[in-house]
């Protein structure tokens, strides 16, 4: 590295210019919104934040996300499992097909949800006949959330399916323990950590969501109205304050979910 | 039997989850026949929505991959930032996952937008930012940050510096010693991270959504474009664009494997 900048004049200027470019695009925003959204003090603040509209946002937001990633645990250790354990026809293209939501635009995904559930489809129609809406309304929102987060846990549980060691599991039966048994007390505390910060991470994608979200959501205030694209609406209605104020809100939880997951995969290498 | 039971179901959550959707677009956009296609994604806003969405992926992924590059390589080397700043930018890097892509539009506004010191200073010079391309531009800047030097960092620790050191002692210039030595293991890093990056700033929606006003036929990308279609209810227009994204994001995905099996035979 020493070698790659060592005229004088040139390292100093690189040096500045990459610094600078990394805190005038990534730190410099963020204190930005945290001053803005306290710009006029701490009552415009609260009084931003209690708005019921706004915190009915917030915590819809969390109610979903939370079903989301509850089911992205189930349904991704279960496909990280099988994708990694068993030998069957068509595996490899579905572990290629994992990624597609990362790599589809997320309006793309929002669209696709509407056109398979909206209400002149199919589905929709079969659910509207047995009293379900599924479009405009909270289950929708829990499937585009479902389908912009499905990677990350099976992506964070491979590596560790892959990385263990068979004998310990080949001891357990050995030893005489049932497939449940040497499933719980040995697989799944390997799986854990993986399982962990997966889901953390999908949970804060999924808070953090807004195209997918905004096409399938109906955005009807006090009830399927989650906290993205109250910001948004904000902004377009131009309060930039009170957007600042949710996003502050929006934004510390996400900080804390990160920090929680760099703490757990720095404690896992440390071993 | 369980094993059985575990396949079935892992393609049936596959194939309703993943593979239908991306059928119903598929036939989407010929519900009213070629024709309907065809004219969806040759409407003039259209073409414009596309051509906006290629210059923002072109600019971002150059000036994400160079950047990107050098910063992993100074957070990685570099002798003169302190272990602890070290670990704080490290931290930092990372910033943008958490935060949602309407807040990351919004900042930019906050900062930039026309009410504020800077943005008049540059509109007094002439230079439109927010509503305009540059801001578009910074705001796929800001969502895509972290995906370079995340791919490139493990990579550089891994190599470790001897490599660098020796042939900087043996007197090779510096430009020599990264593209002879350093560059060749760092190689298909960067090549997914540009597979990434260029998949992200394709499908950017949120930040570009606040930042662009989403003026039609001035500051709409292809995305933006499909948001509209579905607001004014023209679903089978939305539908032509969508399946060109699509398709390219299939031919990304194909490409992300490639690159992902290259990175791990190097």
């Amino acid at each position: 590295m020493n070698a790659l900048f060592r005229g004088k004049g040139w390292s100093f200027g690189f040096r500045s210019a990459i610094m600078l470019y990394f805190i005038i695009l990534i730190v410099l925003p963020i204190v930005g919104i945290y001053t803005q959204s306290f710009s006029l003090g701490w009552t415009p603040f609260w009084e931003s934040i209690s708005d019921p509209l706004a915190w009915k946002a917030v915590l819809l937001t969390v109610k979903l996300a939370v079903i989301a990633t509850l089911l992205n645990v189930f349904l991704g250790t279960m496909i990280g499992w099988v994708l990694i354990r068993y030998r069957f026809p068509g595996r490899r293209f579905l572990n290629s097909l994992v990624d597609l939501p990362f790599a589809l635009p997320t309006a793309v995904g929002g669209l696709m949800i509407l056109l398979l559930l909206g209400p002149n489809s199919f589905v929709g129609g079969l659910a509207e006949k047995i009293g379900i809406e599924i479009v405009f309304h909270e289950p929708a929102i829990i499937v585009a959330m479902l389908f912009v987060t499905f990677p990350f846990v099976i992506r964070a549980i491979q590596p560790l399916l892959e990385e263990m060691d068979k004998s310990e599991e080949e001891a357990a039966y050995t030893l005489g323990a049932s497939r449940a048994k040497t499933f719980f007390s040995v697989i799944f505390p390997t799986m854990l950590p993986g399982i962990l910060s997966g889901a953390m991470l999908a949970f804060s994608r999924g808070i953090a969501e807004f195209g997918a979200v905004v096409l399938v959501a109906g955005n009807i205030p006090g009830k399927t109205l989650i906290a993205s694209v109250y910001i948004f609406g904000e902004i377009e209605s131009s309060n930039p304050q009170g957007a600042a104020a949710v996003s502050v809100m929006l934004l510390t939880l996400s900080f804390l979910i990160l920090w929680t997951v760099n703490l757990i995969q720095g404690r896992r290498g440390g071993q | 039997m369980m094993r059985r039971l575990w396949i079935t179901l892992t393609y049936i959550v596959f194939g309703l989850l993943l593979i239908a959707p991306l059928i119903k677009i598929f036939t989407g956009s010929w519900a009213e026949g070629w024709n309907g296609f065809i004219e969806g994604i040759t409407r003039p806003q259209s073409l414009h929505a596309l051509m906006m969405t290629g210059i923002i992926v072109v600019v971002v992924t150059v000036l994400n991959t160079v950047f990107g590059i050098m910063l992993a390589m100074y957070l990685v080397r570099a002798e003169w930032i302190g272990r602890r700043i070290k670990r704080l930018l490290n931290s930092l890097v990372d910033l943008p996952f958490a935060v949602s892509p309407v807040i990351g539009g919004l900042m930019i506004v906050l900062m930039l937008g026309p009410n504020t010191i800077i943005g008049t200073m540059f509109e007094d010079a002439g230079i439109k930012i927010v509503y305009a391309l540059p801001g578009m531009i910074l705001a796929t800047l800001f969502v895509t940050f972290p995906l370079m030097v995340r791919e490139v960092m493990p990579v550089l620790q891994e190599i470790g510096a001897q490599q660098e050191e020796a042939a900087s002692t043996l007197g090779a210039y510096s430009w020599y010693t990264f593209w002879k030595v350093t560059w060749p293991s760092i190689r298909w890093g960067v090549i997914y991270g540009v597979v990434l990056t260029v998949a992200r700033s394709l499908g950017e929606f949120g930040a570009v959504l606040v930042v662009s006003g989403n003026i039609m036929n001035k500051t709409q990308t292809a995305t933006t474009l499909v948001y509209q279609d579905v607001e004014n209810f023209n679903v089978v227009a939305a539908n032509g664009v969508a399946l060109v994204l699509a398709a390219f994001s299939v031919g990304l995905l194909l490409l992300m494997e490639w690159a992902k099996k290259r990175k791990e035979v190097h």
